[in-house]
């Protein structure tokens, strides 16, 4: 149970994070809007209230000292100025890295955090902090005392006769308080006899109802501490006279009044908490007692505080919510299990099939007028349709937290190297399958370490480059034409194009005397085991290359490109399916069969005519498309499939690989393009090279995707190409 | 594996009489336990999985479902089965995914009481001897009874 | 008839731990997530005691004890306000808004059970 709650917890600190950024970043771009200051200060608490319960003291202290700090900046006792906020975000970041490590059992950088709780206590005026511990100090205190006094050794409880006191003034009623539930919690304790002093009660006539009269004598006979007892009228401190006389503990109860009585005068504290530590600290001397604060005693309410209906509607929180209301805040949302969702898209997918196969019976059907049942067809299509879209849209989510994340990433990267950098967002809103985007944090993480690391230069040659000393990279995202469009661009040096080719040499992934264009260099940066940096930087070295970057990007249907310009910087362009559960193909066959080429990697489609292709070698064939050579890669042939009938491939659909490697895919004929419906083959066999999934056709015919890529790895006459080309390039 | 067979047997032995679907492979009878078939259907023409061997001839769509289907007759290293709408494909269920079985032809349902179960006799087809799991005398003809988890292993590793 | 609780809290961590206690404990347990929900929901679920967090959205704690004081539904619901600070200041505040008492964060079941023991009478 506590294990689920705990998830709840880190869940929620997730969302409260991105509060927190999200604040941050408004402020950091000059809103200081209260509510913005206000909802910060409510994200962090939340998390310091969440990580008490489940007694994570690190991240519960630390979150302590940030809110304190934001107290004081929503008391306008402390005034946002550009280095506070700068504090503030790195703040939010090692709140985050102490999320995460009570999350995942990680370290944290302890010097790191003693470090920014300096620099943030620097921001607490001292009485603050004395007033934070001291209440609980008195507090606290008194009850150990008594504790101690009263009981002697804690392990032997004795029994007790106490006898109280106890007269509410009239204010008590106006909080609810029932005498009566007092004395039910004392009669739990041992044994009660409670006898009813009415002798202040008036005559009938001079009653004022408002009044309190009443006073109760209760004798108490139990073995719970002092204290215990006392805590049953923690809530009634200050709304009644009271007194608890134990027998045999009158010099004790002198103590106790006295410390009372200091408590009494002490001038109303100003200020926040004790920390749970200290808590736990009383708990502890207090044995069993239930942990109820003492509660140092507040100025009797008085009576014109007691809410009058007509008064109410003045009151601060009341107006403050109005103002709140009238903003609109967020919608109203609904938390859906994921599996449901998904078995939506599931039927829904179905129905979108099954509305194919409808309209392809019908096509067939000896009716010669089907009109009518064409119109409806049509129809129960768009409707299908807006069914999906709708359903896609529910696991679509705006990349903004994704963004804000790598917000993070990159402060991270530029302190640890020293560099000036600021990440600028565009398209936040952009909405992308939730799948998608948890599978983008990683390789954008590591791009923008990367453009840190290797791309930004340091701010005094930026400055000698006649560059503003602060790098920027900027991180969008777009919808184009039926495909998510992420962007990473930086103003940094851009790729050291003679440096790459030489590492690639070295690391023997190219021959030494390979003759590169420029994208085929910037390209190597993809290439398994490349890395640029002299020594593994601790940054984005970490063992890992871009080329783990291609393949999460690849993993997900989508392609990733680089262009780069030396001096003005680099671009690193991702290009995505919009979900993962459908996509756009074109319709081919092959071999007889029926496959599906997905239309994001056809550059074009041509029919090819005998002039246009040309023998190379023995079995190479290159088609000639406006005077440029691309080598003809036969799907059935890469695929180990053999046409029964005569037909030659005839039809050419130009791809383009990431490593800008164009081939013309050889098929059969060219159907139509349509959406398809994306079926794994996980479980149903192997993986098959050449083939990405497979999708159910309107004839109820399962189709094989093909994996463009791969299809050209597998053929010969397209990697040898490559190879000689490059061969005959260097010589 | 000897052992295995025996102690599957033991199994069946134990039970009450259970019911069999008998069917015609490459000329040859084979049972299935009745349970352990979800539907047969007609045969029609499948998708190739490419680089597939020879046993596996493609992907079927069942009511939305991709699933795979295997020639019983290529799989117990007898010839191919050229398919034809003559042909049955028997949907059964391993590790809980449906996987079509094609068959010349279904014959009947028959009743089996364990004890006529015998043991495969040694024969010198390894082939044969992993997938049968025991034979039976029925209207004078031998029906071989399959051992399912033989035939049909973890689907991804039968592939490739 | 069980103890009826209306928590107003806007963590769903708060929430789910003091439904795992209160429910373990035998109260009948109802959640609002922010102040202005659980005033709304204060008339359909009528319950028997309320715990109102003090830092929330729409409406906060105070805001909450106030508009319930002040409705006349039923002025006298004990109010428990659930908060991190045990800060004399924020406590008189509620005491004058009309708080009944008060929970510190974090709490343990017995503490909890305790604070509404003395302001229900329930021992469950």
């Amino acid at each position: 149970m506590s294990g689920s709650i705990q998830d709840t917890f880190f869940e929620e600190c997730e969302e409260l994070l991105e509060a927190t950024d999200e604040g941050l970043t408004a402020i950091e771009g000059g809103d200081h809007d209260p509510e913005v200051v206000n909802a910060i200060f409510r994200a962090v608490h939340s998390i310091k209230g969440g990580a008490g319960a489940f007694g994570l003291d690190d991240l519960v202290a630390f979150a302590h000292r940030f809110e304190t700090v934001f107290d004081e900046v929503r008391s306008n006792r402390l005034e946002l100025d550009p280095k506070l906020v700068q504090l503030l975000l790195r703040s939010s970041d090692q709140l985050s890295a102490l999320v995460e490590a009570a999350r995942d059992g990680g370290q944290i950088d302890e010097a790191h955090n003693d470090t920014l709780l300096a620099a943030l206590d620097e921001y607490i005026p001292e009485e603050e902090e004395d007033l934070t511990f001291e209440p609980m100090g008195l507090g606290a205190a008194p009850m150990v005392d008594l504790g101690d006094i009263g009981g002697g050794e804690p392990a032997e409880p004795q029994e007790e006769t106490y006898r109280i006191r106890f007269q509410p003034l009239k204010e008590m009623y106006g909080t609810g308080n029932e005498p009566f539930f007092l004395f039910q919690a004392l009669k739990d304790m041992g044994e009660l006899t409670v006898k009813l002093d009415d002798n202040e009660l008036p005559g009938f006539d001079a009653m004022d109802t408002s009044e309190a009269y009443l006073a109760w004598d209760l004798v108490l006979v139990t073995k719970e501490l002092r204290s215990v007892v006392e805590a049953v009228f923690e809530f009634v401190e200050g709304l009644c006279e009271l007194s608890i006389e134990g027998d045999g503990d009158a010099e004790a109860e002198a103590n106790a009044l006295a410390n009372l009585d200091a408590m009494f005068s002490t001038p109303p504290a100003t200020a926040a908490a004790p920390t749970a530590p200290a808590a736990a600290a009383a708990d502890a001397a207090e044995g069993e007692a239930p942990s109820a604060p003492f509660e140092p005693p507040v100025p009797a309410p008085k009576p014109e505080a007691k809410p009058a209906p007509a008064e109410e509607k003045a009151s601060a929180p009341k107006a403050e919510s109005g103002k709140q209301e009238q903003r609109g805040g967020p919608k109203p949302t609904l938390r859906v299990e994921l599996e449901r969702v998904d078995r939506l898209i599931n039927a829904v997918g179905e129905l979108i099939i099954n509305h194919s196969m409808l309209a392809q019976q019908i096509a067939n059907l000896p009716v010669s007028d089907t009109r009518d049942v064409e119109t409806e067809l049509e129809g129960f299509k768009n409707l299908a349709r807006d069914i999906q879209e709708g359903v896609m849209a529910i696991r679509a989510q705006p990349v903004k937290p994704l963004f804000q994340r790598m917000a993070r990433i990159v402060r991270e990267a530029s302190s640890a190297t020293g560099k000036t950098c600021k990440l600028v967002n565009e398209g936040e809103n952009t909405e992308v399958d939730k799948t998608v985007i948890e599978r983008l944090s990683d390789p954008l993480t590591h791009i923008l370490r990367n453009a840190v690391d290797h791309g930004i230069e340091k701010p005094e040659d930026r400055t000698t480059a006649g560059k503003s000393n602060i790098g920027e990279i900027r991180l969008s995202a777009s919808h184009r034409s039926g495909s998510v469009c992420i962007e990473i661009k930086d103003d940094g040096a851009g790729v050291n194009r003679p440096r790459v080719k030489q590492i690639a040499i070295e690391k023997g992934l190219i021959p030494e005397n390979a003759e590169l264009t420029d994208a085929e260099i910037d390209n190597l940066l993809f290439a398994p085991g490349f890395s640029t940096a002299k020594e593994v930087s601790n940054l984005s070295g970490r063992g890992v290359g871009m080329d783990v970057v291609k393949n999460a990007v690849t993993g997900l249907g989508g392609r990733i490109n680089i262009s780069s310009t030396p001096g003005k910087g680099s671009t690193f362009t991702i290009i995505l399916p919009l979900t993962l559960a459908v996509m756009d193909g074109m319709v081919v066959s092959v071999a007889d069969q029926t496959m599906v080429v997905p239309i994001t990697s056809i550059v074009e489609t041509m029919r090819g005519s005998d002039d246009m292709i040309n023998s190379l070698g023995a079995d190479g064939t290159l088609l000639s498309i406006r005077g440029n050579f691309v080598p003809i890669c036969d799907v059935a042939g890469s695929l180990g499939l053999y046409r029964e009938s005569d037909q030659q491939a005839g039809v050419y659909l130009l791809v383009e690989t990431e490593t800008g490697q164009r081939c013309a895919l050889a098929v059969d004929d060219i159907h139509d393009q349509r959406q398809v419906v994306i079926k794994s083959l996980d479980g149903v066999c192997g993986e098959i090279a050449g083939v990405a999934a497979a999708t159910i056709l309107g004839d109820g015919k399962i189709a094989m995707i093909l994996d463009p890529e791969s299809i050209i790895a597998a053929s010969p006459t397209a990697a040898a190409f490559d190879t000689e080309r490059r061969m005959s390039n260097a010589s | 594996m000897q052992a295995e067979v025996k102690q599957t047997d033991q199994e069946v032995k134990h039970a009450e009489h259970s019911e069999f679907v008998s069917f015609t492979v490459a000329g040859q009878a084979f049972c299935l336990k009745i349970t352990q078939i979800r539907e047969i259907r007609r045969w029609s023409p499948v998708t190739i999985l490419p680089h597939a061997p020879a046993d596996v001839l493609g992907v079927m769509n069942l009511r939305g479902a991709v699933i795979p289907i295997y020639d019983l007759s290529a799989r117990f290293g007898l010839q191919q089965t050229e398919a034809s709408e003559r042909n049955v494909v028997i949907v059964v269920s391993v590790h809980g995914k449906p996987v079509g079985l094609l068959a010349e032809s279904v014959s009947e349902i028959i009743s089996i009481n364990p004890d006529d179960i015998q043991d495969t006799p040694p024969v010198d087809s390894r082939n044969t001897m992993e997938y049968i799991q025991g034979i039976i005398s029925h209207d004078d003809t031998m029906v071989r009874i399959i051992n399912l988890d033989a035939v049909i292993s973890a689907p991804e590793q039968v592939m490739l | 008839m069980k103890t009826k609780v209306l928590a107003i809290d806007d963590s769903r961590t708060i929430r789910n731990l003091l439904a795992a206690t209160l429910e373990e404990a035998g109260f009948e347990y109802h959640c609002a997530v922010d102040g202005r929900d659980g005033v709304d929901m204060y008339p359909d679920v009528d319950p028997d005691v309320v715990i109102t967090d003090i830092n929330m959205p729409n409406l906060d704690g105070f805001g909450v004890i106030e508009e319930l004081r002040g409705s006349g539904i039923n002025s006298k619901v004990p109010i428990l306000v659930l908060t991190t600070e045990s800060a004399p200041e924020l406590k008189a505040r509620a005491r004058g808004a009309g708080a009944t008492g008060w929970i510190t964060k974090p709490f343990d079941d017995a503490s909890l059970i305790f604070a509404l023991k003395r302001v229900t009478g329930a021992a469950a």
